[in-house]
């Protein structure tokens, strides 16, 4: 397999592990603590790499995931003080934890090769040097592999504890009352954020870690209501999103990281303009279609009213619904043109009737059912 | 220290412009904190990185006034698409936020990146936006961020009734007939300037706590919206020049974790030992409030007791003490309270009677419980 297979290989299996646990904080609205989590996991690392001199080390990992923890933690005590907001609190922590971690690396580290462009930005093209050997065989790259595993921990946390999880993020009171402990779920959560913002840390940085967890569930969300095609589409935006940006990133020559963020908000803001139901552009035809349908029903009812009496020939024309019932003229031409087209109404010139099939379909909306 | 300040002229440069950037920030950040938009202070810092990149590409300029521009653009279109995400689709603000900060600040890092590439570009300095080099600021930055800031502030001024309106009761501003949106999009946009002028000296990261953290020191002091923004100003224009400090004094310590560590401590401090919100008063007030409870329960269950003998000084054991409180705690450590404040006195190794301040003052504890009719 040559590099770039590789690279690509890494990128999905990043994006995948990403989405799986995305998925949930999107939907528990703590999509910000992925910010705040790959950002205070540095001097988790900075701390374990002292104690180990290895940055190959797993240690590394539980060092990050224990911070990560530390993070939520530290957020849930100064929320409950009632002194600051849950915001402000996440606000103060991270740059805080993130700080430390940076005055670390400036002090003790300068030397090393810890240097925190790679923790915040990540070099994805770096990966495949950088090789996992067992008694000098080969397996793949060192990011690959602990990629692997990690999702391969994450899907099986989700398919054991896939109800628990839902039934947590959806009702957390009903969860709590039937013996769920929503508490200990949700630290289980942010564990898995925690080990996969990590893992992914040196292969595509901390910021890409945001945007494949909060970007593709977000967009997922928009199609459906449903967690388990939530999860399957996220899965899916997350790989055309990897994919993606490599390809734009190879064209450009530049930060594939970057690109594959990119990649995955382009995947968002299709999502934000199409998505049946809530995108833009459905929203706007629908509310097109609903001012149709309903100019075209006052319109008949209108003309029903006043059909067969004497004033009938003012009252049924174009004009006159401007003029004197003042709707205006955008409205009006809608309502006489949809009419029209549905053949309910027939024109002359300025007059307006209605047609036989008109006069029914008039009566019938009138029954308020 | 202060000589040093004063003058060693790197440093002074520094401190003025970190001074500054903390004023600004920490005064507008005080009415995100308000308004429940810390993190929407992180999300414009990521989004202003592709604003700053594309200044440089279209007009090929470093000058902070040009790249600050297109900064504050970026940033601007980036709190806009949150707010319309978010008004439009199910999709969450805290998500919104996630994704408009990674998005544009990947797009960002693509365009750095490929200026770096491109053949003779000089894209130097335009690092310095991701992580902050306040110890590179020179006197034109220090200019820029003085202009900007004081733009902000006059603003701030001139339009202070209008933003208090909207951070306490945006929809009786909307009945009395100020236009919400566009003061809304003025005050975020104020935000954008105080972020972007902040972000080369301090960088991405941590310019989120320049906004967050001031505010949410300044509110532990005070209920008022001018106090709380004038100090949150103070808390921080004081962490800037301290930060640079302590940076340009000890060895390898980087200006912006400096400056974002003493705005921290001061956030810790204010929480702990602010008057009236501070948690060490809030504890000791309760530990307060609670004993004297406790005190005045056994007085009263002493003298109900002890009413029924011909004197209010007649004995009892401790035993029927503890049947008769309500809480399962012993009253032993209560008793040698009532003890040492001279209410009650040791008859022997069990029985204990009221003295005659404690007859007083449980009598008059009764007519405050039972409104005088004992």
């Amino acid at each position: 397999m040559g590099p770039s297979a590789e690279i690509q290989l890494i990128a999905v299996v990043v994006a995948v592990a990403c989405a799986l646990p995305g998925v949930f904080l999107v939907l528990q609205r703590m999509a910000m603590m992925s910010d705040a989590i790959s950002h205070a996991i540095l001097p988790g690392i900075v701390v374990a790499f002292f104690l180990t001199g290895d940055l190959g080390s797993p240690l590394l990992i539980l060092g990050a995931a224990v911070t990560g923890l530390l993070t939520v933690a530290l957020v849930e005590l100064l929320r409950k003080t009632g002194l600051l907001g849950e915001d402000a609190a996440i606000g103060i922590v991270f740059p805080a934890l993130f700080s430390v971690g940076v005055l670390l690396i400036a002090r003790y580290a300068g030397d090393i090769h810890l240097d925190i462009d790679a923790v915040l930005l990540g070099e994805l093209a770096f990966a495949p040097f950088n090789r996992f050997t067992i008694g000098g065989m080969d397996l793949g790259p060192n990011a690959l592999v602990v990629m692997g595993v990690i999702l391969a921990l994450n899907v099986l946390l989700l398919t054991l504890f896939y109800k628990e999880l839902k039934i947590v993020t959806f009702d957390a009171p009903l969860a709590a009352a039937l013996g769920f402990a929503p508490g200990v779920v949700v630290y289980g959560l942010m564990g898995m954020v925690s080990v996969t913002a990590v893992g992914a840390f040196d292969a595509v940085g901390s910021i890409l870690v945001v945007a494949l967890m909060v970007a593709p569930p977000a967009a997922a969300w928009l199609w459906t209501e449903r967690l388990s095609v939530m999860i399957g589409l996220s899965a899916a935006f997350g790989v055309a999103s990897a994919l993606g940006g490599y390809q734009v990133a190879h064209a450009l020559d530049a930060s594939i990281a970057g690109s594959m963020a990119g990649m995955a908000g382009v995947i968002f803001v299709v999502s934000f303009l199409a998505a049946p139901g809530q995108g833009l552009v459905p929203q706007f035809l629908r509310r097109r279609a609903q001012r149709e349908a309903f100019g075209c029903t006052m319109l008949i009812i209108h003309l029903l009213h006043h059909e067969g009496l004497e004033n009938a020939a003012e009252e049924c024309s174009v004009r006159h619904l401007e003029d004197d019932l003042r709707w205006e003229h955008a409205f009006a031409s809608v309502a006489v043109r949809t009419a029209v087209g549905e053949g309910l109404v027939q024109r002359d010139g300025d007059a307006l009737a209605l047609t036989r099939g008109g006069r029914a379909e008039a009566h019938r909306r009138l029954v308020v059912t | 220290m202060l000589q040093e300040l004063l003058t060693d002229y790197t440093l002074r440069t520094v401190a003025l412009g970190a001074g500054l950037l903390g004023l600004v920030s920490g005064a507008l950040g005080a009415f995100a904190v308000l308004r429940r938009q810390a993190l929407l202070g992180d999300a414009i810092s990521h989004a202003a990185l592709p604003g700053i990149a594309l200044a440089f590409l279209l007009t090929g300029s470093k000058a902070p006034l040009v790249l600050v521009v297109g900064a504050a653009l970026a940033g601007w279109l980036g709190a806009a698409l949150i707010t319309s995400v978010t008004e439009r689709t199910k999709v969450t603000y805290d998500s919104a936020l996630g994704i408009m900060l990674s998005v544009f600040f990947g797009i960002g890092l693509v365009l750095l990146t490929y200026i770096q590439r491109m053949p003779a570009a000089n894209q130097a300095g335009l690092d310095s936006f991701l992580f902050g080099q306040a110890a590179a600021l020179v006197a034109r930055d220090v200019q820029t961020i003085g202009l900007l800031g004081a733009l902000v502030l006059l603003l701030l001024a001139i339009f202070w009734k209008e933003f208090k309106l909207l951070s306490f009761d945006a929809e009786f501003a909307g009945t009395l007939g100020f236009p919400v949106a566009r003061l809304d999009h003025l005050l975020t946009g104020l935000l954008v300037v105080a972020i972007v002028i902040g972000l080369q000296t301090v960088g991405v990261v941590l310019m989120s706590a320049m906004i967050v953290a001031p505010g949410a020191a300044a509110r532990q002091w005070t209920n008022r919206l001018g106090t709380m923004v004038l100090l949150a100003g103070l808390i921080g224009a004081l962490s800037g020049v301290g930060g640079a400090v302590v940076s340009a004094r000890a060895a390898n310590v980087p200006t912006g974790p400096a400056i974002v560590l003493l705005v921290s401590s001061i956030v810790a401090v204010s929480l702990l030992f602010a008057p009236v919100r501070g948690l060490v008063w809030r504890r000791l007030r309760e530990w307060r409030e609670g004993r004297a409870l406790r005190v005045d329960a056994v007085l009263v269950d002493l003298y109900a007791m002890a009413s029924q003998h011909e004197s209010t000084g007649h004995p009892h054991s401790r035993r029927a003490l503890d049947v008769m409180s309500e809480t399962s705690a012993s009253t032993r450590k209560t008793l040698r309270l009532l003890r040492v404040l001279g209410l009650a006195r040791k008859v022997d190794r069990e029985h204990w009677a009221l003295t005659d301040d404690g007859v007083e003052r449980a009598r008059r504890v009764m007519e405050r419980q039972f409104g005088g009719s004992a």
